[in-house]
Order: structure tokens, then C-alpha cells, then sequence
């Protein structure tokens, strides 16, 4: 472990067991967290920690609780190089990066006021492509509008 | 290749293949040498929103098959004024129908109303987002005017659009038709009414080679088609840019002194002053033989849909 590694875990302290969600972009981090809908879990969270890779970034870890698919493919749009450490007994028993669903149904509200999707209840559908900036485009698979993920919502 | 069962609900969906085999038919509708149905076939048109020509068109179409019309022209008769929602609307008519044509105000809806109907649904215009018959008319009046279209080998086309190309729906649908096939695009607006990225980002991906430009008498004589849309007055947020900038785009026979000889200029119509009718008279028109074709290019859909071919 690297010194700035060493000092990223002491800024957030380390859980028993429970899931770590690192390497989220800074100004998502809270998203996760509404995303992750952890009323009754105990979660720190780490915003603007300092990373090789991205300059500036998030960390969430939750206690005693895993993640399900569904809270994977949400966090994968919005932080699609986050990294989920399973931890058991302060060790980590399984590490790896999300991947972005090529399909996701359901979890992005659709940012178009004219589209169908905000009118009836209808269960949302957005292909993922990846930008050419390295980012995600989610097209909507009614009204067919493009978007940034910065620029949509989770449901 | 069969089209039986399928909806028609986004350019987007189609191949080339499939785009020539429906141009196949609308030839064989326009020589008059489509079958027609052996069985009472039911066209229902659901028209959330006025629109005369494609209704009636469609209609046309579906009668000179042998088939039969229902539906409503606009949602004021209808139970969605209850606030029945559009796919309680669909599930009910589709016990009525062997095909459905929809046209609606929200962006999607005919994509939910493929979704909720066992018969297939076709796309009368979806707000700002598809009109796929209108784009498979626009290709057929291309193919026409210019017979070698996707023709294999050919040079390509060098295509030109003029006008509001940021809202114009036919704009985005044939640009990304023409996808398939070799050709240059030309985008000719004034820079707030330019080609969206999303269009531009598909266009790009499948290689097309684009051109922007916001003078037509820049690029005219290179161009084998001109495709003109309205410019349209409440796009404007400032109305004196409106005032400004229409004048540049309106076309009159004087800029067609050194056009190519087969540039053939298209208009999805109705035009508000964006088309002088000096162009009218010249051999360069196409717009209104080309809205004569939205009957056998319906024809063909239908035929092509319910099985008939």
C-alpha cells in the first residue's frame, strides 16, 4: 500500500465487514449514497480524497451489507470506474471494477419533458454507449434522446 | 425477407436492405402491381394529433389495398380525455384492427404502443422524434429523381439540407437513413437551428462525411438534392434574429443559375415562404410530386406489414 493509499484510509475509517465503493467521481459520491438508500446501515463517506488516477474522488463504505445487482448497475452509470471491495473481517475477499450494462431498466428517469416515459408508467430503457470523452451516452429507447450522464437522473 | 407482424416505429430500426426492399414495393404500388387482400383487413387510425396529410394518406393507401378504415382524427372524441392512459387506449383498439397507425403529440408513444399491441403498430409521427413513412417517402422521391440510389458502386449523392435542422424531425430521420447508402451531407442553418449532436454523433459513428455551412449559395452547385424545411418563427427565443436571419434562407430560382442539371430540390411541405413559387416553375422542383408519393410508399407498408407481399 502507498503512502497517499495509507492516508486515503485513515481519512475514512476502515469497516469490519460490509462493502467499500471507491474511486466514485467527487461531486457523485452523495448519489450513491441516495442511490444505495442506506437508512438503516451504518456509511462513511470520504468526498474530494485525493487518487492517482482521478485527481479528486469519492469513497462510500457500508457496513455489514452487500450490494445488489440492480445498486451495481446504478452505481456503474453514474461512477462507471468505481471499484467494490467485499470486506470480511477488515479483509477484502472480492475486488472489481463495475461494468456499465450495455441495457438498464428502470433506474434512469428520462430527462425529456415531451418523452412518453414522464407521462405514463411506463419502466424506463436506456442503451449505454460509451463517449468518446470516456463517459457514458444513455439513449432513451422511446424518444430516443441522448444524454451525458451528467446530465441524467436515477430514478 | 418478410415484413409480416413487424412495427414501424424508427428509421433508426432499419437496414439497407430492408429500406430497399420497401422501395421495391413502392415501386411495385406506384405501377399499381401490389396484390390486393383476399380477407377483410381493418386499418385503425389513432390521430392524438390533426395531421391531414398522413391520415389521409394512409388512408387512401389501406383502401386502395381493398382494406377498410377505422379510428379518429383527434383526441378530443376520444376516453384519453377521461384519462384513460395511451396503453389502455392501444390494448382496447387493438381487438379492433389487423393494423394500428399512430400519431401523438409525446415522443416514445408509438414505441409504447408497439409494446402494448399484438398487431403491428405504425408510426404516424411520434412529437418531435420519428415519422418513419415520411423519411421512406423522402428516399422513394431521392430513388426517383436520381434512379441509381443505393444502387451498388454508384458515386455518391452529395445531399444538401436547408433550414431549421434542429428541430426538424424529417431532417434527423432521412439524415440518418441516408447512412446506408454512399453520400455527402451538406448542413446548411443559420448556427441556433444547427444539426443536434445526438444526429450528428450517429452520422459520424457510421462514417458519414458531413459538411456544416449556413449559406446555401455556397454549396448549391455542388448538389444533387436540396432538402428544405420551414424555418420556424416560435424557435426564435429573439424575434428580430428571426427577422435577420429568414431572408438567408429562402430559396428562389435566381440561385439556381448554375446548379447541377439533376439537382432536384425536396420539401416535406406544408412551406410558409421558405421555397419562392418562381422555383415552382423550374425542372429543379420535385415537392410536389414528391408528396404524391406518400400513397404507394403506404401502400407499400401496409402490403409489406400485413403480409400481402
Amino acid at each position: 500500500m502507498s503512502k497517499k493509499e495509507q492516508h486515503t484510509t485513515l481519512q475514512v475509517p476502515a469497516i469490519e465487514h460490509g462493502t467499500v465503493i471507491d474511486h466514485i467521481p467527487s461531486h457523485a459520491t452523495l448519489t450513491v449514497v441516495k442511490i444505495l438508500s442506506v437508512l438503516e446501515d451504518l456509511v462513511t463517506i470520504g468526498i474530494n480524497l485525493s487518487s492517482h488516477v482521478m485527481g479528486r474522488k469519492g469513497v462510500v463504505k457500508i457496513a455489514n451489507r452487500k450490494l445488489s445487482p440492480d445498486e451495481v448497475a446504478k452505481i456503474a452509470i453514474i461512477a462507471p470506474r468505481a471499484t467494490l471491495s467485499i470486506i470480511e473481517s477488515y479483509e477484502v475477499v472480492k475486488k472489481y471494477t463495475v461494468t456499465p450494462p450495455d441495457v438498464v431498466e428502470g433506474i434512469v428517469r428520462c430527462v425529456n419533458p415531451s418523452c412518453i416515459t414522464n407521462h405514463e408508467t411506463v419502466r424506463t430503457r436506456f442503451s449505454v454507449a460509451k463517449a468518446e470523452d470516456g463517459g457514458l451516452r444513455l439513449r432513451c429507447a422511446y424518444c430516443e434522446r441522448a444524454y451525458d450522464q451528467e446530465e441524467i437522473e436515477i430514478v | 425477407m418478410s415484413f409480416a407482424g413487424s412495427d414501424v416505429i424508427s428509421v433508426a430500426d432499419f437496414s439497407r436492405e430492408q429500406i430497399l426492399h420497401i422501395l421495391a414495393a413502392a415501386e411495385k404500388a406506384e405501377r399499381g402491381q401490389l396484390p390486393m387482400f383476399t380477407s377483410r383487413k381493418v386499418m385503425a387510425v389513432l390521430f392524438f394529433e390533426p395531421s391531414t396529410r398522413t391520415r389521409l394518406s394512409f388512408e387512401s393507401a389501406m383502401q386502395r389495398l381493398g382494406g377498410t378504415v377505422i379510428g379518429f382524427a383527434d383526441a378530443s372524441s376520444t376516453s384519453t380525455r377521461k384519462g384513460e392512459s395511451l396503453f389502455d387506449t392501444i390494448r382496447m383498439v387493438e381487438n379492433y384492427a389487423d393494423v394500428l397507425v399512430i400519431r401523438h403529440p409525446l415522443e416514445g408513444s408509438a414505441r409504447l404502443a408497439a409494446e402494448a399491441a399484438s398487431p403491428p403498430v405504425i408510426n404516424g409521427g411520434d412529437g418531435a422524434n420519428q415519422h418513419p413513412t415520411q423519411t421512406f417517402l423522402d428516399l422513394f422521391a431521392i430513388r426517383k429523381t436520381h434512379p441509381r440510389f443505393g444502387a451498388a458502386g454508384e458515386p455518391p449523392l452529395r445531399i444538401g439540407f436547408l433550414g431549421d435542422l434542429k428541430y426538424g424531425r424529417t431532417v434527423h430521420s432521412l439524415s440518418i437513413a441516408l447512412s446506408h447508402f454512399p453520400c455527402e451531407l451538406v448542413f446548411i442553418s443559420p448556427p441556433s437551428l444547427a444539426l443536434p449532436r445526438h444526429i450528428k454523433e450517429i452520422l459520424t459513428d457510421r462514417g458519414v462525411a458531413c459538411v456544416e455551412g449556413e449559406r446555401v449559395e455556397q454549396h448549391i452547385d455542388s448538389l444533387d438534392i436540396l432538402y428544405v424545411v420551414r424555418l420556424q418563427k416560435e424557435r426564435f427565443a429573439d424575434q428580430l434574429e428571426y427577422e435577420r436571419v429568414r431572408g438567408a434562407y429562402v430559396l428562389q430560382a435566381g440561385m439556381l443559375a448554375r446548379v447541377k442539371p439533376n439537382l432536384r430540390i425536396l420539401h416535406p411541405l406544408p412551406r410558409v415562404g421558405e421555397i419562392t413559387t418562381d422555383v415552382d416553375r423550374t425542372p429543379h422542383a420535385y415537392y410536389f410530386a414528391q408528396a404524391g408519393l406518400g400513397v404507394p410508399v403506404r401502400q407499400a407498408i401496409l402490403a409489406l406489414v400485413l403480409g400481402l407481399v
